[in-house]
C-alpha cells in the first residue's frame, strides 16, 4: 500500500527524521493561507499523487508569493498528473502540499528495501541524489553504497557511520545522518514497510540535513496490526476496478488488451495471459479468483471483467483440484445466468471430474465455447475476438446486450 | 527414494481444528500420509480425523515421534507456529498460509539459523500448495490423483500452475518423484536452489522441472547453481510474459522491481545456464517428455 509524500514525512518526522516545515491544502485558497502560516519568503507547491517523477511533469512549483501559490495550486487541483510512473491515464490531484523552500547544497539518495536475496532489510544510499534510483544504478553505479541489517539486533550506528564516510559527508553531519537512518529503519520495521525512500535527502546551505521528498510503501499483509497505516489509504489514487476487486477479495490488475481472463491461482493466471499473447491476442486483465472458485466468486469475477469496456471475449480457465469440475461448471453456468455477458465466453476446465463438468456446460444451453487444453482455450478466445473484429462487429455496442451470442 | 517426505514420515498438523485443516487432514490420511496428530493450544484431548490433538509441538513430538509438520495457522500467528515447530524438533515443515507479513518471515528465517545445520528444520512455503511424493505421502492441499509416481522432480512457486504441469505429465504417462511448492511470497523458507540441490542428490529423480514466475532473484540464483552443480537435465517455464513492471500479480512476490526479474529475462538467464525452457505453458509436459527421451 502506498501513501502520499506529506503522510510519509509526517510519519518519518515522528521517528526523528528532519523535514522542512510544510502543510497540506485541499484548495488554492487554503494553499495560500497555509503558506502564510508556515512563514518564510519562498515556498514549494507539490501535487500529492502516488507516483514519482512529479518534478518533470509540472507537479512541483516554486513560488515567491501568495498569488503565485494560489495560481500554482489552482492549476493543479482536479487535474490528472501524468509521470513516467503513473501510466498514460495519470493520477488525480486532490491535495497539494505547501512547503518552505530550502537552499540545497548537496542531494543524496537514501532507500530502505526488503532484499529478497539476503532476506533482510537492505539500506541503499548514493551521493547522486535527486534522480530515480534506477537511473543512479544505470549511470552512476559506483556512487551506490549498501548495508544489510542483521534482523536479530537491528541497524547499528557503525553501519550508518560507515555509510556517511563512504558518501563523503562532512563529519559534522555524521550524527544527523545516523539519526535519519535509524529513524527510517525504526519506521520501516515498526510499521511493516516494504520500502522507505528519501530522495533527495539534502544538505542545506546552512549545513542541515533534511528529507526533501519521502515515499513509503507498506506490506498489505501486515495492515491488520497497523490501523493507523490502513487509515492513510487514498482510493482516489487507485484504479477504481482494482480497488473494487480488492474490496471483494479478488486480485485484479487491469491491462490494455481485449480478452478478459478469469483464472484460479496467480501462477496459472499469468500462464493463461502468456498463452493469449502467444496465440496473437492481448489480455485485458490479470484476475486470480483464488483456489476455491466458488460460484459467488465466479459471478463476481464476471461482473468485474465485464465492467472493462475494452473486453471483447472472456476466457475462463479453472484447474479444479479439491473442488471438482462439475461443481465449478455449475458455478460458471449460474454466473452466466445472473450476469449479462454479451461477448464470446471460452471455458476451459481441468482436473477432477472433468467429464461431468463438460456435460454440465454442454447441457446448459448457453453458448459457451469449450476448450480442453490451455492453448486451445487461448486460440479459441483469440479466434472469437478476431472473428468479431473482422466482421466489423463490436459486441459491446450491440443492442441485445443481455443475451449471449453463439459463435461458431 | 524421493525427497523431503515418504510413506513413513510422521506428520502433525498445526491448526488442525480449523475448517480447511480438518478437510485436508482427512484428505491426506486418505491418500496414505502418516498423520499422527495435530497441535492447537488449549485443545489437547480432542481428536480430528482419528488423530489426537496436543497443546504444543514439543508435546506432540514427544508423544508421537512426529518429524514433519503442516502449518494451517492464520497469517497473524503463522510465523510463531513455524518457529514453534523449528524449536520443537520438527525436521520438515510446510506452511500453507497465505498472507504472512514479510518481516515476520525475516524473523522466522533468522530464528531457524540459530540451530546448527544438522538440527535445522527445513521449511517450504509459506503461501504454497505443499509437497507430494506420489503414491507415498502428501503434505499439503493438492489433489493427489493428478500425480503419478515416477522420475520427474517438480519445484514451483505456484499451486494451480503446478497442478497444470503435473496433469500434463500424467496425460503423457510421465510420473513424478516428488513435487515441491516453494510458494509465492517474497521471503520463503526454501529457494529453487535449495530444492534443486536435493533433487540432484535423489536417485529416483532423473529430470527436474522448475516452474518460476516474475519477481525476485531466485530463478537467476537457481540458473547459476544449475550451471555449476546440477548434472541432471532441467526443464523450466517462467510465467508472466505479459505482466507489467511494478505491479503485484496475485502472489505477494510476483512483482518486477529490478532488472532480471521479468519472465523473458529469467527465461534467457535459465537458457544460458543450459536449462531447456518451455516457451509455452501448454508445452511443459511435452518438453519434459523430449528431455526424458534424450536422457534415456
Amino acid at each position: 500500500m502506498d501513501i502520499h509524500e506529506y503522510q510519509a514525512k509526517e510519519m518519518l518526522a515522528g521517528f526523528g527524521v528532519t523535514v522542512p516545515p510544510g502543510a497540506l491544502a485541499y484548495s488554492p485558497e487554503q494553499a495560500a493561507y497555509r503558506a502564510r502560516e508556515i512563514g518564510g519568503d519562498r515556498w514549494v507547491v507539490k501535487a500529492q499523487v502516488h507516483a514519482g517523477g512529479r518534478g518533470q511533469s509540472g507537479g512541483i512549483k516554486i513560488c515567491d508569493n501568495e498569488q503565485e501559490i494560489y495560481e500554482a495550486a489552482d492549476g493543479m487541483f482536479g487535474q490528472k498528473l501524468v509521470t513516467h510512473q503513473t501510466g498514460p491515464k495519470g493520477k488525480g490531484i486532490y491535495r497539494v502540499f505547501v512547503e518552505t523552500a530550502v537552499t540545497v547544497e548537496r542531494e543524496l539518495y537514501l532507500g530502505l528495501v526488503l532484499d529478497r536475496s539476503s532476506q533482510r532489510v537492505m539500506i541503499v544510499a548514493s551521493a547522486a541524489g535527486g534522480m530515480a534510483v534506477e537511473e543512479i544504478a544505470a549511470e552512476k553505479p559506483d556512487s551506490i553504497v549498501r548495508a544489510l541489517v542483521e534482523p536479530a539486533v537491528g541497524l547499528q550506528d557503525f553501519q550508518a557511520r560507515e555509510m556517511a564516510f563512504e558518501l563523503g559527508l562532512d563529519p559534522a553531519l555524521t550524527r544527523s545522518f545516523t539519526r535519519t537512518l535509524q529513524g527510517c529503519h525504526r519506521a520501516f520495521t515498526e510499521l511493516d514497510a516494504t520500502m522507505v525512500e528519501i530522495n533527495p535527502l539534502v544538505i542545506t546551505g546552512d549545513n542541515r540535513m533534511l528529507a526533501l521528498d519521502a515515499r513509503m510503501t507498506f506490506d498489505a499483509n501486515a495492515l491488520f496490526r497497523h490501523p493507523q497505516v490502513s487509515e492513510l489509504r487514498d482510493k482516489s489514487q487507485e484504479d477504481p476496478r482494482e480497488a473494487r476487486a480488492a474490496d471483494r477479495g479478488l486480485s485484479y490488475v487491469g491491462l490494455d488488451g481485449n480478452i478478459g481472463c478469469i483464472v484460479n491461482g496467480a501462477g496459472l493466471a499469468m500462464a493463461t495471459m502468456d498463452t493469449i499473447k502467444l496465440a496473437g491476442g492481448a489480455p485485458a486483465n490479470f484476475l486470480d479468483i483464488g483456489g476455491g472458485a466458488t460460484p459467488e466468486r465466479v459471478a463476481k469475477a464476471f461482473r468485474l471483467v465485464m465492467s472493462d469496456t475494452n473486453v471483447q471475449a472472456v476466457l475462463v480457465n479453472v484447474f479444479a483440484g479439491i473442488n471438482r469440475c462439475d461443481w465449478v461448471a455449475e458455478g460458471v453456468v449460474q454466473a452466466l445466468r445472473d450476469v449479462s455477458v454479451d461477448v464470446p465466453v471460452v471455458v476451459r476446465l481441468a482436473g477432477t471430474n472433468i467429464a461431468e463438468g463438460q456435460k454440465i456446460l454442454a447441457k446448459s444451453g448457453l453458448p459457451i465455447i469449450r476448450a480442453n487444453t490451455l492453448s486451445e482455450a487461448a486460440e479459441r478466445a483469440v479466434g472469437a475476438w478476431k472473428h468479431d473484429r473482422s466482421q466489423g462487429f463490436n459486441p459491446r455496442s450491440a443492442a441485445s446486450a443481455n443475451t449471449l451470442r453463439v459463435v461458431s | 527414494m524421493s525427497i523431503l517426505i515418504n510413506r513413513g514420515t510422521k506428520v502433525i498438523v498445526q491448526g488442525i481444528t480449523g475448517r480447511m485443516a480438518r478437510f485436508h487432514t482427512a484428505d491426506m490420511i486418505n491418500y496414505g500420509t502418516n498423520v499422527v496428530g495435530g497441535v492447537v493450544p488449549g485443545k489437547a484431548g480432542e481428536s480430528v480425523a482419528g488423530v489426537p490433538v496436543f497443546n504444543t509441538v514439543k508435546k506432540a513430538v514427544a508423544e508421537t515421534g512426529a518429524e514433519a509438520s503442516l502449518v494451517f495457522v492464520p497469517p497473524p500467528f503463522a510465523a510463531d507456529s513455524i518457529m514453534e515447530a523449528a524449536d520443537g524438533g520438527i525436521r520438515y515443515c510446510v506452511c500453507i498460509t497465505d498472507g504472512i507479513p514479510a518481516q515476520d518471515m525475516i524473523r522466522v528465517k533468522r530464528y531457524m539459523y540459530r540451530y546448527p545445520k544438522d538440527r535445522r528444520m527445513v521449511l517450504t512455503g509459506p503461501n504454497c500448495a505443499g509437497t507430494i511424493t506420489p503414491g507415498e505421502a502428501l503434505l499439503g492441499i493438492m489433489p493427489g490423483h493428478i500425480y503419478q509416481p515416477g522420475n520427474v522432480g517438480i519445484v514451483g512457486r505456484s499451486g494451480t500452475l503446478g497442478y497444470e504441469a503435473a496433469s500434463q505429465l500424467k496425460t503423457l504417462d510421465i510420473g513424478v518423484s516428488t513435487s515441491v511448492g516453494i510458494g509465492g511470497d517474497p521471503i520463503n523458507g526454501s529457494s529453487f536452489k535449495d530444492i534443486l540441490e536435493r533433487f540432484e542428490q535423489d536417485d529416483q529423480t532423473h529430470v527436474i522441472c522448475m516452474i518460476g514466475e516474475i519477481g525476485g532473484p531466485q530463478e537467476a540464483e537457481a540458473a547459476e547453481y544449475i550451471r555449476d552443480h546440477v548434472t541432471k537435465p532441467v526443464v523450466a517455464y517462467v510465467a508472466g510474459l505479459t505482466a507489467p513492471k511494478g505491479r503485484t500479480m496475485g502472489h505477494a512476490g510476483a512483482i518486477i522491481s529490478a532488472f532480471g526479474e521479468s519472465a523473458s529475462e529469467k527465461a534467457e538467464i535459465l537458457s544460458a545456464a543450459g536449462v531447456t525452457v518451455a516457451e509455452h505453458p501448454s508445452q511443459i509436459g511435452d518438453t519434459v517428455a523430449q528431455v526424458l527421451k534424450r536422457a534415456a
